[in-house]
């Protein structure tokens, strides 16, 4: 399957090239409409942050992403295409198996095996039949440092993820999905169970990684929209309002229902 | 009828006496429990005891735990009352040829009950193992990959009459099935089936509890991996569950050892001559009948009659009945707290 699936980088143009195209998306959960015509695209290498109520159909957006959808009961898709880098991800030959392992994930609320730190980190390479010992060693201290962990448990590496604190354990859980190597990483309000200093350093780290990775990131603070991305768009209502550059949304949105958003007049 | 309120009335208020009396009703029902659990045990162990224990060395009666049972002969000679067993009795009548004896017979009083403690252990292991399996596939199915529809508020409800069944139905259903229809005999499979049958519908509801009680993190974050769901059952979601389903399934392991029923058309015998491990072909282990704690303590409490010389195995066997579950339970409890301790929580 994994032929099927060309998401190789395409080669630098001058604009940066699409990652993640979607054209005119419908989406439903059984009778209700949670995605009205969702158009947009997402260049590579770059953040776009999603904004807007709760509600609004951001993250369901985010979870048609990686097809993770697909296990919600009645969820089905009423129009329209989700291209990543060129490949409609509905498409029948599409294994969604195989899509997420490039569209990689984190959650709201942090969740780690109640494993050890370093089986952690390899679950995806173990689910892939990966055995050696070196090849593995070498993913755990890449992975962990990619997620700014490293120093931290470099030495307890086989103590258990949950022993660690709420902010190490979503960067444990960051370092668990770009030890799969996506290409795409999908954040899910990643920082909204964590206190402002754990919150700074994922924000920072989600600045070094889009060196690597396209990274989509739903969250419900503004400032944080405003400080990690180079793209944001605000949705409301199941319908993508307006999607530009984060400074021009920040700071002079063309949609009045935006500007009433971000500053604080209604939502 | 109102009292003028009074903030520092010695009398306390009709509400707060109606809630004094209640409190003591509650309590008062709950030590009944404790008070009927005592008079039970103490009395099976005082009793029972008193046959497995011996005051001297090596202070367990090794007879009874390890020998078949056999008939007890009572009868006065030169005075003095005798207690024999069959092979005594034969031997002491060959030695006095011309002795007038008469001798009351009590048929299991002597001897042992170790074939009825290898048949319990036996049914109990056999028919958890294909409860487990069947009851956890079933409860991975209903609560993992099944989406809500006829057909699976069908099973639930199937689930549901099943758990209603009263275990001699159960017993008479094997029969039907498992020994005739199937042509299995009064056999340990026939048992073994009726039985996990029996106890089915606790450990689904037992596993669907525990498979539920693994946070949906676990399996969003093993699928955005890009697990299969089935690995990510394997791995991720059935490894937390099972320390739970074993919990509930300790509590299957007493019923399945304890009912009389569902064994006694399915699977056991009044008297097997053989230990189960006496046959010709592996085959026909599965095939036999065996000897059970709780049948041979209705065999040995209605069948034979009630008296001094009966009473030391119906309470023995009663008390071994106890120990033997209790063991059972015990091994279950250390299996799962070693698997918990593979977990890192």
């Amino acid at each position: 399957m994994t032929d099927t699936l060309p998401l190789q980088t395409p080669p630098a143009q001058t604009a940066p090239a699409p990652a993640i195209e979607i054209d005119r998306f419908d989406f439903y959960y059984g009778a209700f409409q949670a995605l009205h015509e969702i158009t947009l695209t997402m260049p590579v290498g770059q953040v776009t942050a999603l904004i807007g109520p709760s509600g609004c159909g951001k993250s369901t957006l985010l979870r048609c992403l990686n097809r993770m959808n697909d296990l919600v009961l009645g969820a089905r898709i009423g129009a329209g295409e989700v291209r990543i880098h060129g490949t409609n991800i509905y498409g029948n030959e599409i294994d969604p198996i195989e899509l997420r392992k490039k569209v990689g994930m984190v959650f709201q609320k942090s969740n780690p095996f109640p494993k050890s730190i370093y089986e952690n980190v390899i679950y995806g390479l173990r689910l892939q039949g990966r055995k050696k010992r070196a090849e593995l060693d070498e993913v755990v201290e890449r992975s962990l440092r990619g997620a700014a962990l490293w120093d931290e448990v470099k030495d307890r590496l086989h103590t258990s993820g949950l022993s660690l604190s709420g902010g190490q354990q979503q960067r444990l859980c960051i370092a668990r999905a770009i030890a799969v190597e996506p290409e795409i990483l999908l954040m899910d309000e990643p920082c909204s169970a964590l206190d402002p200093v754990a919150t700074s350093k994922v924000e920072e780290l989600i600045f070094d990684l889009k060196k690597q990775y396209t990274i989509v990131i739903v969250t419900h603070n503004m400032q944080q929209a405003g400080r990690c991305s180079d793209y944001t768009g605000f949705f409301y209502l199941g319908r993508l309002v307006e999607l530009d550059r984060t400074e021009k949304i920040f700071t002079n949105p063309s949609q009045k229902q935006t500007e009433d958003y971000i500053t604080g007049r209604f939502g | 009828m109102h009292a003028p309120f009074h903030p520092f009335s010695k009398q306390p208020s009709f509400s707060r006496r109606v809630e004094k009396a209640a409190f003591w009703i509650v309590r008062l029902a709950t030590y009944a429990i404790l008070a009927a659990a005592f008079v039970i045990f103490i009395q099976i162990s005082y009793k029972g005891a008193q046959t497995v224990f011996r005051t001297s060395f090596p202070f367990i009666n090794t007879e009874f735990l390890m020998e078949s049972p056999a008939t007890l002969y009572v009868f006065e000679w030169e005075g003095k009352k005798m207690e024999m067993d069959d092979d005594a009795f034969r031997a002491f009548r060959q030695e006095h040829p011309d002795a007038q004896i008469s001798a009351n017979s009590y048929a299991h009083s002597a001897g042992g009950i170790f074939p009825c403690i290898v048949g319990t252990v036996l049914l109990v292991g056999g028919s958890m193992v294909i409860a487990l399996f069947l009851g956890v596939s079933s409860a991975i199915y209903l609560n993992e990959y099944a989406r809500d529809g006829r057909a699976i508020r069908l099973v639930r409800l199937a689930i549901l009459n099943l758990a209603g069944v009263p275990s001699i139905v159960f017993g008479l259903f094997g029969f039907g099935l498992f020994v005739i229809f199937f042509g299995w005999n009064v056999s340990l499979l026939a048992g073994w089936f009726t039985l996990a049958l029996m106890v089915l519908p606790v450990v689904i509801t037992a596993s669907e509890e525990s498979l539920k009680t693994v946070p949906p993190g676990m399996r969003e974050a093993s699928l955005a991996l890009g697990a299969t769901r089935w690995q990510t059952i394997r791995t991720n979601v059935l490894p937390y569950a099972l320390p739970g389903i074993l919990t509930s399934s300790i509590l299957s392991i007493a019923r399945v050892a304890g009912e009389t029923a569902p064994i006694m058309f399915t699977a056991a015998y009044m008297v097997s001559d053989k230990l189960p491990w006496d046959v010709e072909k592996v085959s026909d282990f599965f095939f036999q009948p065996v000897m059970a704690l709780p049948y041979h303590i209705y065999v040995v409490s209605s069948k034979i009659p009630q008296n001094e010389y009966t009473e030391r195995v119906q309470y023995g066997t009663a008390f071994v009945f106890l120990v033997v579950v209790a063991l059972i339970a015990l091994a279950s409890v250390l299996f799962r707290l070693r698997l918990r301790k593979k977990l890192q929580w």
